[in-house]
């Protein structure tokens, strides 16, 4: 049962990721486009998801939405993967007060509420951010500020590898120690870093939309995942306009689906 | 005793480290040091050089130390969103949080336990298949998604934050209690004909007792965490709320003093569980 769980997954990732890269095709209008005559319309053959009160083809929007949000998601875990390797790789290989000190500001990290920390530096960036910008700037302090977690654990692992037999054969052959860090502690290091990017990327996503609900994530018109679901909050009933629920859905389906893929992998979720 | 002096200088080196953070977040911000009243253009050069000398200046750590005087003597600044003194709208807005975060953190534990607990010990498919299904669901909604749904559900949103904090605990509490009930001594105890109540009260829950309580204290973060969205979403005025109004209005004394306050209250929250779990730590 968990093996057709899992193939199923697999197959709605690549299928979800195949057609927001291939949004272009599949689309007629591009996300930012007005039809002014017919804002909030309902679904028709021309606009698939119908459209949103500026006029804008919501299936269009949906599909660029998921590209921004399952492309960068996955970069900003792979910045944080490589934070997390260089930080802990080295606190973990030099020991003594390198250790304290790094993980005295890993912990500070890990204290510090993300959403929080996240939306005061989100603050502080200028307003005339163009939407790019902003999706870079976000996806970006994702990254910067994600890798504490991972870091500690890379730490833990560092730690263990600098003190095995064959980094003491390598010492006692003669390598420094940035040959020993970047020869053999750093690539042993590679499956739980690995581990690590692909447990960041569902939180990664759900953080974005978390920050795109309370207007501090992606600037408009470009869509995001966060911005989509913010549409919600004009709606007054949940029977009237079902179709509005489609990026929800999707949300709830890719995060399920990185789940399963986790799961089966036995990372912890 | 030595562990509790070792956790106060970490906890203090955390917040020192912390404060500097906010320092060089609030130095460094746009616009620092720079007083509205400086735009009237009937102020004549003197006039904006005498308000520029008002204002906080130096380098950073002359700066810091400015900044860190003023918190030990209890002033947190003023909001320029809200024109008031920080630490007077933290008083008004601190019931409203702390009754949230409580009432999250005891109904989504109660929760995660009397599912975890059962599934567990009973070792039921169907029990397991649906309460990973429940727990999974609830896993891929962002918290303020959740929110927002019992906004428009009209259901009551005290709660919202128990099911934000259920799949997490439920997840890793399930899994921790399960590897404690594989043991070997459990296994004896199960083999010698202990009832199930035993085996768990004396057996299971007392193993994996001290995970559990570090579990505690990560929980607190995540509810601190998650009260921002459903402040702000679910039109609750507490700290959460000041927050987020804080971000649009890019009051920056106001967030960094925020984040100042529940880093240290997540410290203290991960320290207590931390000691609880060394005083409580057993050898099966």
């Amino acid at each position: 049962m968990m093996k057709s769980a899992l193939t199923i997954a697999i197959l709605l990732l690549a299928s979800v990721v195949t057609a927001c890269l291939f949004a272009n095709f599949l689309t007629s209008s591009t996300y930012a486009h007005q039809f002014r005559d017919i804002p909030d319309s309902p679904p028709s053959h021309q606009h698939l998801l119908g459209t949103d009160d500026l006029g804008r083809d919501r299936f269009s929007r949906v599909l660029y939405g998921t590209r921004v949000s399952l492309l960068l998601a996955p970069a900003a875990a792979l910045l944080s993967s490589l934070l997390a390797a260089v930080i802990g790789g080295i606190a973990g290989f030099a020991g003594g007060w390198t250790t304290r000190l790094v993980m005295a500001i890993t912990d500070l990290f890990l204290s510090l509420p993300w959403l929080l920390l996240l939306i005061t530096v989100r603050a502080l960036m200028p307003l005339n951010v163009s939407p790019i910008t902003s999706v870079i700037i976000t996806f970006a302090l994702l990254g910067c500020l994600g890798w504490a977690a991972a870091a500690r654990v890379v730490c833990a692992d560092a730690r263990s590898l600098a003190q095995s037999d064959f980094v003491l054969l390598a010492r006692a052959s003669g390598a420094g120690g940035f040959r020993l860090l970047f020869r053999h502690v750093l690539p042993n290091l590679r499956p739980i870093l690995f581990a690590q990017f692909w447990i960041s990327v569902p939180v990664f996503i759900l953080t974005e939309a978390n920050l795109g609900i309370l207007g501090l994530g992606v600037a408009e018109p470009l869509p995001s995942w966060g911005s989509l679901l913010r549409e919600l909050e004009n709606y007054s009933s949940l029977t009237a306009g079902p179709w509005q629920f489609v990026p929800l859905v999707l949300l709830i389906a890719v995060v399920s689906c990185f789940q399963i893929v986790l799961h089966k992998q036995e990372l912890p979720v | 005793m030595l562990s509790w002096w070792k956790h106060a200088a970490r906890i203090v080196a955390t917040i020192l480290l912390g404060g500097l953070l906010g320092a060089t977040l609030l130095r460094t911000a746009p616009g620092f040091g720079i007083d509205n009243e400086e735009l009237d253009p009937r102020l004549n050069h003197a006039s904006v050089v005498a308000l520029r000398q008002n204002q906080p200046g130096g380098n950073l750590l002359s700066f810091y130390f400015h900044h860190l005087s003023r918190l030990v003597h209890g002033d947190l600044g003023t909001s320029r969103t809200f024109e008031r003194p920080v630490s007077q709208l933290l008083r008004e807005r601190a019931p409203e949080t702390l009754k949230l975060v409580g009432l999250g953190l005891l109904v989504g534990w109660a929760l995660a336990l009397a599912l975890a607990l059962p599934a567990v010990m009973v070792r039921s498919r169907s029990m397991d298949l649906c309460t990973s299904v429940l727990s999974g669901i609830l896993l891929c909604l962002p918290a303020a998604l959740l929110g927002l749904l019992f906004v428009l559900t009209r259901a009551p949103v005290r709660l919202v934050l128990a099911l934000i904090i259920f799949p997490k605990v439920f997840r890793y509490s399930r899994s921790l209690l399960a590897r404690s009930a594989s043991m070997p001594h459990v296994l004896t105890a199960r083999a010698k004909g202990l009832s199930q109540l035993r085996i768990l009260l004396w057996h299971v829950l007392p193993t994996a007792a001290p995970q559990l309580l570090a579990l505690a204290g990560v929980s607190v973060s995540l509810a601190f965490a998650a009260a921002i969205p459903v402040e702000a979403l679910c039109d609750l005025p507490g700290i959460g709320q000041l927050a987020w109004k804080a971000a649009l209005g890019r009051d920056l004394y106001l967030l960094v003093n925020l984040t100042m306050i529940v880093t240290t209250v997540t410290l203290l929250a991960n320290s207590a569980a931390d000691l609880l779990a060394q005083s409580l730590t057993v050898n099966p």
